[in-house]
């Protein structure tokens, strides 16, 4: 078919099933834009690329699929680049197209061109430049499967304006050839035999479950193994619901700010069978302490993954829905007696003791009260979104959720200003379900422009801001490591969130008694609109426990 | 233990390939000695050769994360015992005297290198070798006074029937 580049941006946008694009038009991009006008792909347009690529990133999310944005040229390109590096550290699918100056006049710092290929090397799992108009069906098909396929990541593709206006003959393929990309799915038979062994000798087992559980969709099979050979589980802040935290054998998130008894049963434990998660210094504390008595089965679909941070004494290169497949039929083949009552009695023992009270009645708020009744208000499929700081860390450690892709965080980049955009992109992707982002005032206040793109595309989302007028996470530890010396770190009193969401026409409401949390809540989501909460919080509480940076697991601050 | 690794890299030859593979390598914080790049046998297929400094575990990370650059099609490791390592080095050199001139002819053919390039009062040599041989070749030209060097950087090849190749 001979087409413009831009109708064939489109069309083949349409054959990978896209729906929805958020993102801002500029002058690199109209031609697409012009395309897009009488296309039947929904585009949301938002208030920044920031907010553009977040929303593409929390609709990832949602549904497992790619999630796209669009930016022009220059600004618009370099707007998005937080949000592309989020994606990537998080290792979500999203495409990002951006605009470019035509070819011409690339390299000759022609208006608002800038090398956004150079930019986004080290940010993305790929890019491209279209360099003919003939093969853009073929790098969008590239660049999809490459996003959404092995370890999923961010991909931009850079269209120069030229590009987007140009004729070709094109032809749109079903299929790809990467050479150089063939991830392994099915885990290797011997070392699936080697797990197997070692966990039938374990009598101190603990599953570690991170993001590539959820990305998989493994979680069946993860409960069926945690069954299998009773044994406890913990997840990281990317695993968070990848194995429902109500479970008996859930003992809740690990790391900095994780579970008391998570961190001892990992520090005690004599195997460690990691699934789908890098070992982040975060959830680790001090490596040469992590799991000290532990071996540990190392399940990733990422090779470079396998001893990066942490000693693996049993890989597994493999996807991980595919390896505990493999894993739970031989284990169920070689069936012996599990040997770990003791010890799941033990770790069940330190549960009880260390359940953390959230209780509270407090005035002002305690944030882990306003949490508990958030958790009690949703359903397991409705959705959390976090911004970054405390208000991540109470929601991370206090917040229990039961479904994979029902809590989504900035885990790796800890992005202040995520959480907004993406409960925007999370309710586009799920409208059915509730979205609320647990906020802190200093984040909310990054992105809060995108009240606009909610009112405006009646994206009924609830923002629960944790007011403490303080960037409070850099307070807590300016209070436990730096005497309190409190540099840059007070909010003062602007703005006024109940009055900022109304002038942008959504619903604001503001909290300060505990008894009056849960009708708020409701008012909230039956508002009609897009909602505020403002729950002012105790200014100094602090989020423990706490893991001391460059500490072990176990050296807790309470 | 400190190593000095050799590595092969088979890429896609398209542009911005290089800046992939040095970018990354700069990213994880790698010691690289010496990178270089030429065509190969396979139409569209580079061949980067990169020596890498780093114990065990780093050479492994290095080779893993090279992989997973998706314009990087294969990526091995050679053992420098069993392979041929070469360079490449012009050097520029003053003759200011007669003798000069002479003595450097002979150090040229004594190192096996060729005059490639003769002016009043300089020559330039090529010499093909392994390091400590471009080295020494470089270091006697010193007392001459060298004007410019310029070296193309290691390139390997392993030794007898085994080779790098795209699919094993
Ligand atoms: C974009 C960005 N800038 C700076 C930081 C460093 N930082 C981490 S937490 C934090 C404070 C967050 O404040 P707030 O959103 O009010 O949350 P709180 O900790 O008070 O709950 C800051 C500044 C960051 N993570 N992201
Ligand atoms: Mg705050």
């Amino acid at each position: 078919m001979r087409m413009k580049g831009a109708e064939a941006i489109v069309e083949a946008l349409k054959r990978e099933g896209v729906e929805v694009i958020f993102g801002i038009p500029g002058g690199a991009s109209i031609p697409l834009y012009d395309e897009l006008y009488d296309s039947e792909i929904r585009h949301i347009l938002t208030r920044h690329e920031q907010g553009a690529a977040h929303a593409a990133d929390g609709y990832a999310r949602v549904l497992g699929k790619a999630g796209v944005c669009s930016a022009t040229s220059g600004p618009g390109a370099t707007n998005l680049t937080t949000g592309i590096a989020t994606a990537y550290m998080d290792s979500s699918p999203v495409v990002a197209f951006t605009g470019q100056v035509a070819t011409p006049f690339i390299g000759k710092d022609a208006f608002q061109e800038t090398d956004v290929i150079g930019i986004t090397m080290p940010i993305t799992k790929h890019n491209f430049q279209i360099r003919d108009v003939a093969e853009i069906p073929e790098v969008i098909k590239k660049a999809f499967h490459i996003a959404q396929t092995g370890r999923p990541g961010p991909v931009l593709i850079d269209l120069p304006k030229d590009m987007q206006e140009g004729e070709a003959e094109v032809e749109f393929p079903d299929k790809v050839e990467i050479v150089g990309y063939k991830p392994t799915y099915e885990g290797h038979p011997r070392q699936i035999k080697a797990a197997a062994k070692a966990i039938l000798e374990a009598e101190r087992p603990v599953i570690l479950a991170g993001g590539g559980v959820i990305i998989s969709g493994a979680s069946p099979e993860l409960i069926e193994l945690a069954e299998l050979i009773m044994a406890p589980v913990v997840t990281t802040l990317m695993g968070k619901g990848s194995f429902p935290e109500s479970h008996p054998l859930a003992l809740g998130v690990l790391g900095m700010h994780g579970r008391k008894v998570a961190n001892y049963a990992v520090t005690d434990a004599d195997l460690i069978i990691a699934i789908g998660t890098r070992f982040s210094d975060r959830s680790t504390g001090m490596v040469s302490c992590f799991a000290p008595e532990a071996r540990i089965i190392h399940i990733d679909i990422d090779p470079a993954e396998i001893g990066k941070n942490v000693r693996a004494d049993i890989p597994v290169v493999g996807d991980a829905k595919r390896v505990l497949r493999q894993l739970n039929r031989t284990l169920k083949e070689m069936m012996a007696q599990a040997k770990t009552k003791a010890w799941v009695e033990k770790v069940q023992q330190w549960k009880k003791e260390f359940n953390p009270r959230m209780d509270y009645d407090d005035v002002p708020l305690k944030p882990h009260r306003v949490i508990k009744e958030i958790m009690d208000f949703l359903g397991e499929e409705d959705i959390v979104t976090t911004e970054v700081g405390q208000c991540q860390m109470w929601a991370h450690h206090y917040l229990g959720r039961s479904k994979p892709r029902t809590f989504i965080s900035s885990g790796g980049l800890g992005t202040m200003g995520f959480g907004f955009p993406a409960a925007m992109g999370a309710k586009v992707a799920k409208p059915e379900a509730k979205v609320i982002d647990i906020a802190g005032d200093g984040s909310f206040l990054m992105n809060i422009q995108e009240l606009a793109t909610v009112v405006e595309n009646n994206i009924n989302v609830v923002v629960a801001v944790f007011d403490n007028r303080y960037l409070g996470m850099v307070r807590q530890w300016q209070e436990l490591f730096y005497d309190r010396r409190y540099s840059a770190v007070n909010l003062g009193s602007s703005p006024d969130f109940v009055k900022v969401a109304e002038a942008f026409g959504a619903y604001g409401t503001r909290v300060e008694k505990p008894g009056e949390i849960r009708d708020a809540l409701s008012e909230a989501f039956d508002a009609g609109k897009p909602a505020v909460i403002d729950f002012i919080i105790d200014r100094e509480c602090n989020i423990f426990p706490m893991v001391p940076p460059g500490r072990c697991l176990k050296d807790i601050i309470e | 233990m400190e190593n000095t690794h050799y590595i092969v890299a088979l890429v896609e030859d398209r542009p911005g390939v290089m800046q992939r593979v040095s970018g990354l390598l700069r990213k994880r914080n790698f010691n690289i000695d010496s990178i270089s790049v030429g065509a190969t046998e396979i139409p569209g297929i580079s061949r980067i050769t990169m020596t890498v400094r780093g114990d065990r575990v780093t050479l492994e990370q290095v080779m893993k994360q090279l992989n997973k650059l998706i314009e990087v099609v294969k990526v091995s490791e050679l053992n420098p015992r069993e392979s041929v390592i070469r360079e490449l080095a012009l050097i520029k050199v003053n003759v200011k005297s007669e003798g000069a001139r002479a003595e450097v002819v002979q150090y040229a053919n004594i190192f096996r290198g060729r005059i490639v390039d003769v002016a009043k009062h300089s020559m330039v040599v090529e010499i093909t070798g392994d390091e400590d041989k471009v080295q020494a070749f470089i270091e006697l030209m010193r007392g001459y006074g060298i004007k410019e060097i310029a070296r193309t950087g290691k390139t390997i090849m392993a030794r007898g029937a085994k080779s790098v190749k795209l699919r094993e």
